[in-house]
């Protein structure tokens, strides 16, 4: 009888193993005069890096795992921090990090860092310019996907991290896995990006630049002088409205909302919310603008657009037959995807399959758009789990 | 990889693995489940690729640790340089191919050696079949009726002959087999291979 409790408690236990406790941690580098030059030619110091690790580094230090994320991720990927309750929100990629998943911190050490020019924790336009004791504001300089990749070069250097068994990003956060190949193809044993592309279209550019002029043209923007005052929360909020359409996909938006009304049952013939469709975006807007900052918008999304692996990469070694890199990677697309659509993710796939790059490619089938990879699926974690698996083995 | 013991392969895999030289590069085209890269793989430690248009199948194969691509293989190899491979395998998908000799003109730009292993549409099971009861016939090799086959090609051994020779490529290596239930089980035919074999197993190489 005990013996039967004893396996049946370490079966639940297994089942539901405890929240994965991690820690927001800093990391600060480019002290004046030491300052680190950006892509652009400026030079920006000191530099703070929010990061956050879950899982061990082994003393060969050859099991991490860098996670890059997206536009408007942060550096908690996974888990509760130290002092929330059992039942807070985890991190944006739960159900893909943690012990024994897709990701398992029971063997690979996990770095996820907040990305330059962001507002969690990292220098961004929000953060004090020394040089004025202001924050920056436009002042800040224009950073670029390169510039996040070396910040984060810079933390796993404090880290002593040389090599990485796997980059991992979706969205702007696989941008940031392929400059990764890039510039330090050495460190790398494989990258997964997922969800993205070697350059925006025009498609994906129009919507940034919709996104951008509906925060500029809300007069509490000032010019991005508003720390202090009234945030333009109006325009940040329709900016995340537009991001939300284009994230989902006609299908998810038919299943989800359809032309149902929200709390009604006739039209209110008037500007409120009538549709369901309009009370989501409503909400999915206020409830960004509690967490973002409207300048770190304007200059991630200008980062992702430029952003251009195609005109870079022609004379690059990862693009270049004559060039070995045994980097193994796995690029994952999305049917619904029409934001980076699958086309996008095919002209990576041609360009590193003619460099004779040992590559893997799946297009997963989902109604939800681009955002399906930071939906729970266990075929994306068996996937990623496979083939960092097949790295290891 | 888990399949270090072939017997639980498709005999026609087994003898194509056979004929695979150790370390060499492969390309898999139509590779289901990735049984015969996973055992070239650990087995011969060839560098391997499959290319494989299921979704579900192509997502077992790399999170089995393969490099696989999903995709319609006829477009899929377009993009490899020239030379790419040592042995590019098709098997079993040949009948299934809508331009067969496009594809075996893409192939031996990149690969030295393509290996084809395709059923014998002139199997005398088949044969008598047509004769007697004059329907579309069906074997365990073939089970489908004429509107749901995939298998768009009806091939004959002596056809693929012909064909090898016509798109330009030289026959360096001819097996015929029979195989029982599940394929799993099988063994050679010596003589009158286009009427008794199951299948014919083929690799050719560009004149």
């Amino acid at each position: 009888m005990a013996t039967t409790e004893k396996t049946m408690t370490a079966k639940i236990e297994k089942v539901c193993p405890p929240p994965l406790r991690v820690e927001k941690q800093y990391f600060t580098f480019a002290e004046p005069p030491d300052k680190m030059t950006l892509e652009s030619g400026a030079r920006l110091g000191p530099v703070t890096i929010a990061y956050e690790t879950l899982g061990k580094l082994t003393p060969a230090r050859d099991n991490a795992v860098l996670i890059t994320h997206a536009f408007s991720g942060n550096s908690h990927v996974a888990g509760l921090y130290k002092d929330e309750p059992e039942n807070a929100r985890p991190g944006w990629w739960d159900s893909m990090v943690g012990p024994g998943k897709g990701i398992d911190t029971d063997r690979f050490f996990v770095i996820c860092s907040n990305i330059l020019g962001s507002c969690s924790g990292t220098t961004g336009p929000s953060s004090i310019n020394p040089a004025t004791g202001k924050p920056y504001g436009l002042e800040f300089p224009m950073v670029t996907i390169g510039d996040m990749v070396n910040a984060q070069k810079a933390l796993l250097d404090h880290l002593g991290i040389e090599q990485l068994v796997s980059v991992i990003g979706g969205s702007v956060g696989g941008m940031q896995t392929l400059e990764w190949c890039v510039r330090y193809p050495k460190m790398i044993r494989s990258a997964i990006p997922i969800a993205t592309t070697m350059r925006h279209s025009a498609l994906a550019i129009a919507f940034n630049e919709v996104a951008r002029q509906a925060i500029m043209a809300d007069p509490n923007w000032q010019n991005g002088n508003y720390y202090g005052s009234t945030a333009p929360n109006t325009g940040l909020a329709v900016a995340r409205m537009i991001g939300h359409v284009t994230y989902l996909s006609d299908q998810a938006m038919r299943r989800k909302f359809g032309r149902r009304l929200q709390d009604k049952k006739d039209f209110s013939f008037g500007f409120d919310v009538d549709f369901q469709v309009e009370s989501y975006l409503r909400y999915q807007g206020s409830k960004f603008v509690q967490r973002f900052d409207a300048n770190s918008l304007l200059y991630i999304t200008k980062a992702s657009d430029y952003f251009d692996l195609v005109e870079r990469a022609v004379n690059h070694e990862l693009f270049r037959p004559d060039e070995p890199t045994d980097i193994k990677f796995l690029v994952i697309s999305y049917t619904s995807d029409w934001l980076y659509p699958t086309y996008q993710a095919k002209e990576l796939l041609q360009a590193l399959k003619r460099a004779g790059r040992n590559v893997s490619f799946c297009e997963i089938e989902a109604d939800c758009g681009h955002d399906a990879f930071l939906i729970p699926d266990e075929r994306l974690n068996n996937l990623v789990g496979g083939f960092i698996d097949g790295i290891v083995r | 990889m888990e399949l270090s013991d072939n017997t639980l392969m498709r005999y026609d895999l087994r003898i194509i693995a056979s004929w695979i030289e150790k370390e060499s590069r492969v390309l898999d085209l139509g590779c289901g489940n990735g049984d015969l890269l996973a055992w070239l793989t650990a087995d011969k430690r060839v560098r391997g690729t499959g290319i494989e248009q299921n979704k579900e199948k192509a997502a077992a194969c790399i999170a089995r640790g393969l490099s696989v691509l999903q995709g319609d293989l006829n477009t899929e190899v377009e993009d490899y340089p020239d030379h790419s491979f040592d042995y590019v395998i098709l098997s079993q998908t040949l009948q299934q191919v809508y331009e067969p000799a496009a594809l075996l003109h893409s192939l031996s730009r990149i690969g030295r050696q393509v290996i084809v292993s395709f059923p014998n549409f002139s199997h005398y099971s088949i044969r008598l079949q047509l004769l007697f009861k004059g329907l579309a016939p069906k074997n365990e090799q073939l089970p489908y009726s004429w509107y749901d086959s995939p298998n768009i090609r009806v091939i004959t051994l002596a056809d693929f002959r012909k064909f090898a020779g016509d798109v330009g490529y030289t026959i360096v290596k001819e097996v015929a087999i029979n195989t029982d239930h599940h394929d799993l089980q099988g063994h050679t035919v010596h003589w009158m291979t286009n009427l008794r074999a199951c299948y014919g197993i083929f690799a050719i190489e560009k004149k």
